[in-house]
């Protein structure tokens, strides 16, 4: 059953994969973008978005989400991190293998997959564990898993420490088209540190973990993709060296591709002060000068796209001393606001490059769907009001979980519509969440 | 906002005569010099207790070992009033007080609470053989039951007035004072 | 019931939250109490109906005594809790302590735990007033201040004092509390110890370094020799405590060598022949014993002050309690 026809009329179109920013309607039909342009009439059965004075987008796509289903439902679901995604605007996000039991055999997979259709909200992708068990001993089957639905491997959350593991991957991965993403850090070095390393991790008697231990690893992957020829994706960049050699080794013509947090690119280690546990993740938040320079990499290209490393986690386990707390955070449903109203607006970079880093970029990284309104493409459209200001409520999430440190920060760029497949997910007016809050 | 009035009580030749009254008597109760102490409270206990040495010096040629008491450990009103941040020495004279008759000195006697802290502190440095108030002016108004043992003045009935004593090493002058409406003083 | 604010606010958390004015206050009031143990009786009526816990999550014989003792004095009423640390969750009972001190109303508690932050933690839960006993690495406050009296008692100033804190400053939250406490009163601070025991970037809390001991002592005017955690051989900081010892020790024949009597302080339990030798921790320039004395005192200090009740209403009362 296809869904009915869509018109999504008068909204500024934003499209960087076409080159369009102009006000156009987009018919969607069959759940496929049908056409592009003015004054096109409805189809008979079809509805119309209206979307005069809104930005039409190719969706939102994140590619680092931590969904903790299967084995923790108590911090997030399968179903609650898609309505969550589609909130926040989102059309798909990747799911990291760090689940109990982890993602590293195609049953599990699998049920990432099925699970992610039953939401029927964002698009769930699977990416399935580097090595079994996370282990960081043995690489996974990752044909089977790739067949099974996986877009990539990781072993996110932990690092591969073995060098040569990682070189097997970069490897090994040719064959099945998909790139090997790295959580970038050497344990060794990192120790037990749970915030970075400087002054005020020296004031407040907390172990850092320095930018040297992120970095080396940066730098080994690079030297390995460009040894193997693979294809390396660099999760959540927090350095300032961790940049600068990226740039270079795209100059060198390595095939990386690298991850920026909206945490990362807004905040420094001074929001961890008072031991506030919502400020604790990994990589930690750093310097002003290596958030400085995650933002000039994100506005030159050198990091690809904008991912939130959606990390939920209950209540209860936040509410600990610093070093008893878990890290990550919360990101789907503050993303666009963050990035659109701190970012675009504040100067950093334009509208069409906030899209080329939050849908395009994605799309092309991971070899996604989406990514583009080009005529025949999926129908995965975000419809959101660049005026539209609100006020983040953690307590209105859809997510399971309320762990951000931009409580009553002000966001700006509410998601209007999410559409998936040419069907209308989420809408503001009833949705729920963030974007239900109307404040205009 | 009115100024409070402030009416003299006593000047400085009448605190004068009753301090010298006040050490007769003091000698008197006690049959002579022999084993007498001088503890005065602080701030203006202390001023005025060296006064009474002074006196007792003029008058029988003897000088009487004096200490002084800070009382503010001893205070039963801390969690309603807060701890003082400055406070005072208490110094108990070389010869101790133990089988001593020690004086307690204040400038002024009212609810009794200060002479009640001011013994409780004095046992627990030692075991006087006796204990003995002395106060410039009483002015009645006591909670707890407290006498003195040698007063210079009584001036009783005082509801919304305070008793102030000025002595020369604080105050640069000697005399007592009586203001009214002390609420609405500065 | 507490809860009002005293000049030292509801906590002592650290040093690093206070003016040089709290600071100096804490110091001159615990001068007071120092002659309390002179008395027949050694007891104030202070604290007299006050319950206080002693919450220890971590084992210190030193520092809870010390407490105790001066929290008897003051004639409060205290409870020992000492929470093993093995058989449960450290983050989880916290929470969980919190509220049930909220639920048993007590009026104050004093907190040892690993972790960094377990005081603010606390503080931030509870309407009893929370002092800091020792918190992971971060401060241990009432160390600092009887370190701060102790060099005040000795040479009459803080102020220009050049002070080195010598050994692991990195796990230290006693050196943190120093020197928080000795720069806000106007001393130089310098750290001195192997590289991998100093905090990184600690140029920037505006402390000197010296790799090398004899250097120290050549600056100092007093040096806080801190305890070397046997750990830390095992952790990898250091290779091994006899080298420790040759090459960071405060030894007689160093001391003897520097240009000036500096003076030693410790904040114990000592490892004699590691980071002190027994000749100097016994001999005539230390003031360890007198360290522990005066901790008794500070620690009055901080409970009286801290027990405040609300200064707002200190005038109107003062017209009623004659002055």
């Amino acid at each position: 059953m296809s869904p009915r026809p869509l018109l999504i009329r008068g909204g500024r179109v934003v499209d960087p994969s076409q080159g369009i920013d102009a006000v156009l309607d987009v018919l969607v039909m069959e759940g496929k973008v049908a056409l592009l342009g003015a004054g096109l009439d409805l189809p008979p059965e079809g509805r119309v978005l209206d979307a005069r004075g809104m930005v039409v987008t190719p969706g939102l796509i994140d590619l680092h989400v931590h969904l903790r289903e299967p084995g923790q439902e108590h911090k997030e679901t399968i179903a609650t991190g898609a309505r969550a995604a589609a909130a926040g605007g989102f059309t798909a996000v990747c799911a990291m293998p760090n689940t109990d039991p982890p993602v590293d055999d195609p049953a599990a997979v699998g049920f990432v997959v099925a699970a992610g259709r039953r939401a029927g909200a964002a698009r769930v992708y699977p990416v399935a564990a580097l090595s079994v068990g996370l282990k960081g001993e043995a690489l996974t089957e990752f044909g089977e898993l790739v067949e099974a639905g996986a877009v990539a491997v990781t072993d996110d959350g932990r690092p591969v420490m073995d060098s040569g593991l990682m070189r097997l991957a970069l490897e090994y991965a040719q064959a099945f088209g998909i790139p090997v993403a790295d959580h970038p850090e050497d344990l060794t070095l990192s120790r037990d540190g749970s915030m970075n390393e400087g002054v005020v991790a020296a004031r407040l008697g907390l172990r850092g973990k320095p930018n040297a231990a992120e970095e080396i690893h940066i730098l080994r992957d690079l030297l390995l993709a460009e040894l193997t020829g693979g294809r390396i994706h660099i999760q959540h960049v927090s350095t300032r060296l961790g940049v600068e050699a990226i740039r270079l080794a795209k100059a060198r013509g390595v095939r990386v591709t690298a991850e920026a947090t909206p945490h990362h690119l807004l905040l420094t280690d001074e929001a961890v002060d008072g031991y506030r546990t919502e400020a604790k993740m990994n990589p930690p938040l750093r310097s002003a000068q290596d958030r400085d320079a995650v933002r000039e990499g994100l506005a030159d290209g050198t990091l690809d796209v904008v991912a939130t490393d959606h990390a939920p986690h209950h209540y209860d386990e936040k509410e600990a001393a610093f070093d008893d707390a878990p890290n990550g955070i919360v990101g789907l449903e503050t993303a666009l606001g963050l990035v659109y109203g701190h970012l675009v607006r504040g100067g950093v970079f334009d509208l069409p490059t906030m899209v080329e880093r939050m849908s395009c970029a994605p799309a092309r990284a991971f070899k996604l769907p989406g990514g583009t309104l080009r005529p025949g493409s999926v129908a995965d459209v975000t419809v959101f009001d660049p005026e539209g200001v609100w006020i983040c409520d953690p307590d209105r999430f859809l997510s399971k979980s309320r762990n951000t440190p931009f409580r009553g920060w002000r966001l700006q760029g509410k998601p209007r519509y999410t559409v998936v497949g040419g069907e209308v997910v989420w809408e503001a007016s009833k949705g729920g969440g963030e974007g239900s809050v109307e404040k205009d | 906002m009115r100024a409070a009035e402030r009416v003299r009580l006593l000047d400085r030749p009448a605190v004068e005569r009753a301090l010298a009254r006040m050490a007769r008597e003091l000698v008197e109760k006690n049959g002579g010099t022999e084993n007498l102490v001088l503890m005065g409270i602080h701030r203006r206990g202390v001023q005025l207790a060296a006064l009474l040495r002074e006196e007792i010096r003029k008058a029988e040629g003897v000088e009487v070992p004096l200490g002084s008491l800070d009382i503010t450990f001893y205070r039963d009103d801390l969690m309603t009033i807060g701890p003082r941040p400055v406070v005072g020495e208490s110094e108990v004279p070389p010869g101790g007080i133990d089988g001593k008759a020690v004086v307690i000195v204040d400038d002024v006697l009212h609810t009794g609470r200060t002479a009640r802290a001011a013994m409780n502190e004095l046992m627990d440095w030692g075991r006087p053989a006796r204990i003995l108030l002395c106060v410039l002016v009483d002015r009645g108004g006591r909670e707890i039951p407290i006498q003195p043992d040698v007063v210079g003045k009584v001036q009783e009935d005082l509801p919304d007035a305070h008793v102030e004593v000025a002595v020369p090493d604080l105050d640069g002058e000697l005399g007592a004072y009586l203001l009214r409406n002390p609420e609405k003083a500065p | 019931m507490t809860g009002g604010t005293s000049i030292l606010g509801k906590d002592l958390v650290g040093l690093e939250p206070l003016s040089a004015a709290q600071i100096r206050t804490v110091l001159d009031t615990a001068e007071h109490f120092k002659d309390v143990s002179e008395r027949r009786i050694k007891k104030l009526p202070i604290l007299r109906g006050k319950t206080i816990v002693n919450l220890f999550f971590e084992p210190s014989t030193r520092t809870r005594v010390s407490f105790e003792f001066a929290q008897k004095r003051l004639s409060a009423d205290t409870v020992n809790v000492a929470a093993g640390t093995s058989s449960v969750v450290k983050g989880e009972t916290l929470v969980d302590t919190a509220r049930n001190l909220e639920a048993m109303s007590i009026d104050m508690v004093v907190i040892r735990h690993p972790a960094s932050g377990a005081a603010q933690f606390l503080g931030e839960r509870i309407s009893s007033n929370v002092i800091n006993a020792g918190d992971g690495r971060h401060e241990h406050p009432t160390q600092g201040l009887l370190d701060l009296l102790t060099l005040r008692d000795h040479f009459r100033r803080i102020e220009g004092l050049k002070v080195c804190i010598v050994g692991d400053v990195l796990h230290s939250r006693v050196a943190r509390s120093n020197l928080w406490g000795l720069t806000k009163l106007g001393a130089e601070v310098a750290f001195c110890g192997p590289r991998t025991l100093m905090p990184p970037r600690m140029e920037e809390l505006g402390v000197t370094y010296f790799p090398r001991v004899e250097e120290a002592l050549e600056w100092a005017d007093a040096v806080n020799v801190l305890r070397l955690q046997l750990e830390r051989m095992q952790g990898g900081y250091i290779p091994s405590l006899r080298e420790y010892n040759r090459f960071w020790g405060i030894t007689r024949a160093r001391l003897e060598a520097a240009p000036r009597p500096v003076l030693v302080l410790h904040p114990g339990p000592m490892n004699r022949g590691v980071e002190i030798d027994s000749d100097v921790a016994d001999g005539p320039q230390q003031v360890i014993l007198k360290q522990v004395a005066n901790g008794v005192a500070v620690r009055m200090a901080v409970l009286y002050l801290l027990a405040g009740g609300q200064p707002e209403r200190a005038r109107i009362v003062k017209e009623v309690v004659e002055a």
